[in-house]
């Protein structure tokens, strides 16, 4: 495979997942507005620093208000992460790589880029909102669908699946990352009403109010929550599940090339801090440089696998 | 303009249809109006699904338009395919002869048949093919050949395309379009199928690797990337062959090879499809501020090491100057008479004939001698006054720039519109691949149709559209 076609495949899922993500905290600070409208500045602004667009963002707006933010986030051309351009960044690199792709994940990529442009034609009115994040998420299962129902299990899909979990990790540390206060074991807030607003709101991010629920049996805690989202690998979208899926994919690759790259050792590394141990010793190294460390982390497997396997030169 | 009745028809005739369109016209008559117009809709939803688009120069937003496809198709009688293949072989023949002479010993200069400026003043002429022999011979190995019709048999070649033809990918997806859209038709009328066109070409690249290339030879097409306007072709014949798409900047010179960058190192090509022209092939060599070639090809090339498909340089074959000459170049390699007819065409670079066309502008098409795509030709009889008046000017300002042609009663085949059948203009591409082992023609082509009534101009850049080509079997 091409080295530019690995990049391409890899770069092309990165952008999905960001499409994906984008819409699942704009749904947060949606719900927070709706419901608390005083804390609704805050939120909007924490979304935006979640999203890593604070600098950008105030450079063309003074205010933290819904319109604002949803405009900039979901349908601002300036603004090179938002849902419609990391789409057209997602469809031009599928276009790129095309030859790598089955007719339905491309057809996939194709439709999303349309429809989706499409429905961010126009300013989206709040009554419209819930019904475009609804679109966004469905294309994006439906990208998945088609990638996990009808492609080889081969280097192209291993390439597919370490950008999506990459971006994935980057975005639920960074919601990790903006929140962390909230999720110290502090007795003397907990149960207060900002801590559950908070809880749930951090939750919703990551679309796991729900399987939260079902899936850990101790009550709304800060540490229940913090493990959930980090050490959990029944949750998709905890750092460890997704650390876990890295090396997967990695060690396909160093299977199917026979070879091992440093990639591989420093994912092994990040898999490594995550896993056979409890919240509280995370707790006691820090939560805040705990992932600050594993967004960076990140960042360096990102850039390694860019160099181990040619994606540039 | 011409009246419609003027033009032969090649689906209905003074007395019904035409015996190769009998079965089609028969289902057709027996179709509800309304089922089909759905049928258009949905091809039109299935190309923008999948894509299928081309990117117009020129346009501020550049964003990708469709190529309007219609559902009735162009039928040629296989008789008249067998005609016209034998005549495109010959002429693809001729034009591999010529390149080869006029870069080699270039008797046809000699012999006074072609004059020499006409080669040395030519900005296709490479002078670094000269005293070189490409791997197997071969210069031309996909050719375009266009030809349009006026009468039940009168066929012209308008254009040897033998530099980088594209459209072919039109001719297999109109295809799969039909199949999928009317698939009991292709079970009434025998149809010759055209699925087989990338296995061929693979084949015959394959066939045309240098011979220090021992395994089976390592192809790849070369796209100048998203953005060309042929880009979706170039995606699609990789991914049809199975090789990789390839751009300038994933290939470099590796031990006097060319090599691309893979996800496990370098790996050698020996055969390069490339889409990319001449002038930005090389940069150490032609253009230098080109960024889509790869620097250093040409020495690999000349070292025998890479076979490049179509070789550099053969664009001196197919611009419209050499073109008037070609019955004598046919005649010169072959020792035949051109199976095909040219079109009367008049060089402007001579006075005689420079004066003729001032003075006929509003009955002649004039194009320039290296243009494509319908980009700069007046076509006279649709053209105002003033626009002839701006015409004449450019045209006495450079003459050697234009050659003219009369006005073609360009043939017609209906196409399907809300009010039914309506007549257009058509024009044909066959494809036909040329390797050592010898000339493969598919039996088919691109179909371009003028979706304007009266318009003559079928190219896909002002607003052509394009139709499925049925080649019968006997």
């Amino acid at each position: 495979m091409l080295g530019k076609t690995a990049g391409g495949l890899y770069w092309m899922f990165r952008f999905l997942e960001r499409a994906e993500n984008t819409a699942r905290l704009i749904e947060a600070g949606f719900r927070i507005a709706l419901t608390r409208s005083n804390d609704a500045e805050s939120e909007w602004k924490s979304v935006i620093i979640t999203s890593a667009a604070q600098q950008a963002f105030e450079a063309r707006h003074d205010k933290y208000s819904s319109g604002n933010v949803v405009n900039f986030l979901l349908r601002d051309p300036e603004n090179p992460s938002s849902v419609l351009s990391v789409t057209k960044s997602a469809r031009d690199n599928a276009r790129l790589v095309r030859t790598a792709l089955t007719t339905e994940v491309w057809a996939a990529v194709n439709e999303t880029w349309m429809v989706l442009t499409d429905t961010l034609k126009k300013p989206i009115p709040e009554t419209e909102l819930p019904a475009v994040l609804a679109t966004i998420r469905q294309q994006s299962a439906l990208v998945r669908g088609a990638l996990v129902g009808t492609m080889l299990r081969n280097d192209i899909f291993d390439f597919c699946r370490l950008g999506t979990f990459v971006e994935r990790i980057d975005s639920t540390a960074r919601i990790i990352d903006v929140k962390y206060y909230a999720l110290l074991p502090s007795p003397s807030f907990v149960g207060s009403r900002m801590d559950n607003v908070q809880w749930e709101t951090i939750l919703r991010s990551v679309s796991a109010h729900r399987s939260f629920r079902w899936a850990v049996e101790d009550d709304f805690t800060a540490p229940a929550i913090a493990d959930f989202l980090i050490l959990d690998d029944r949750m998709p979208r905890s750092l460890s599940h997704c650390a876990g899926q890295l090396v997967k994919n990695l060690g396909h690759l160093a299977k199917d090339y026979g070879e091992a790259k440093l990639s591989h050792e420093l994912a092994d590394r990040m898999n490594a801090r995550l896993k056979d141990r409890d919240i509280g010793s995370i707790f006691d190294e820090g939560l805040h440089e705990f992932v600050g460390s594993i967004l960076r982390e990140n960042a360096a497997i990102g850039m390694q696998i860019e160099t181990d396997y040619r994606f540039n030169n | 303009m011409n009246n419609e009745f003027e033009h032969f028809d090649e689906m209905l005739g003074a007395t019904g249809a035409r015996p190769p369109y009998t079965g089609y016209d028969a289902w057709f008559s027996a179709q509800d109006r309304g089922r089909l117009a759905k049928k258009a809709a949905e091809a039109e939803a299935f190309f923008r699904r999948t894509g299928i688009t081309f990117n117009v120069y020129g346009q501020s937003d550049a964003e990708e338009r469709l190529i309007p496809f219609d559902l009735v198709p162009r039928i040629v009688s296989s008789n008249e395919w067998a005609r016209l293949s034998r005549g495109i072989e010959q002429r693809v023949r001729a034009i591999n002869a010529f390149l080869y002479d006029i870069y080699n010993r270039q008797e046809i200069l000699k012999a006074g048949i072609v004059p020499i400026e006409l080669i040395a003043k030519n900005a296709a002429f490479l002078p670094q093919m000269m005293d070189f022999n490409p791997p197997g011979g071969v210069y031309t190995h996909i050719v375009g050949t266009d030809i349009v019709r006026t009468g039940e048999n009168d066929f012209y070649v308008l254009e040897d395309n033998a530099r980088t033809p594209s459209g072919v990918s039109y001719m297999l997806e109109n295809r799969e379009t039909m199949l999928q859209m009317f698939p009991e038709l292709f079970s009434k009328i025998k149809v010759k199928p055209v699925s087989d066109y990338p296995k061929s070409l693979r084949r015959s690249l394959e066939a045309s690797a240098p011979s220090t290339c021992d395994g089976r030879p390592c192809v790849a097409v070369l796209t100048p990337g998203i953005h060309n306007s042929a880009y979706f072709e170039h995606s699609f014949l990789a991914d049809q062959m199975g090789v990789e798409l390839v751009e300038g900047h994933d290939l470099r010179v590796i031990d006097g090879h060319i090599a691309m960058r893979t996800t496990r190192g370098y790996r050698r090509i020996d055969v390069l499809y490339r889409r990319v022209d001449d002038d930005f092939l090389d940069p150490m060599t032609f253009n230098p501020s080109s960024m889509l070639g790869v620097p250093g090809i040409m020495d690999v090339y000349r070292a025998g090491n890479i076979t490049i498909a179509n070789a550099p340089g053969t664009g001196v074959a197919d611009d419209k100057a050499i073109y008037s000459y070609m019955p004598d170049i046919v005649e010169f390699y072959t020792g035949e008479r051109a199976i095909l007819k040219n079109v009367e065409t008049h060089r402007c670079s001579e006075p005689d004939a420079l004066k003729y066309v001032l003075e006929n502008l509003a009955d002649l098409v004039v194009k320039e001698v290296h243009g494509s795509g319908g980009y700069g030709m007046l076509v006279g009889p649709a053209a105002s006054k003033k626009e002839i008046a701006a015409f004449a000017a450019k045209l006495k300002a450079n003459p050697g720039n234009y050659i003219a042609q009369p006005t073609l009663s360009l043939s017609t085949v209906p196409i399907f519109t809300k009010k039914g059948l309506a007549p257009r203009h058509v024009d044909l591409r066959p494809f036909a691949l040329v390797s050592p082992s010898g000339v493969n023609i598919t039996p088919g082509g691109l179909t371009r149709v003028a979706l304007k009534a009266g318009s003559l101009v079928v190219n896909s850049s002002q607003g052509g559209g394009t139709k499925d080509t049925w080649i019968l079997e006997d």
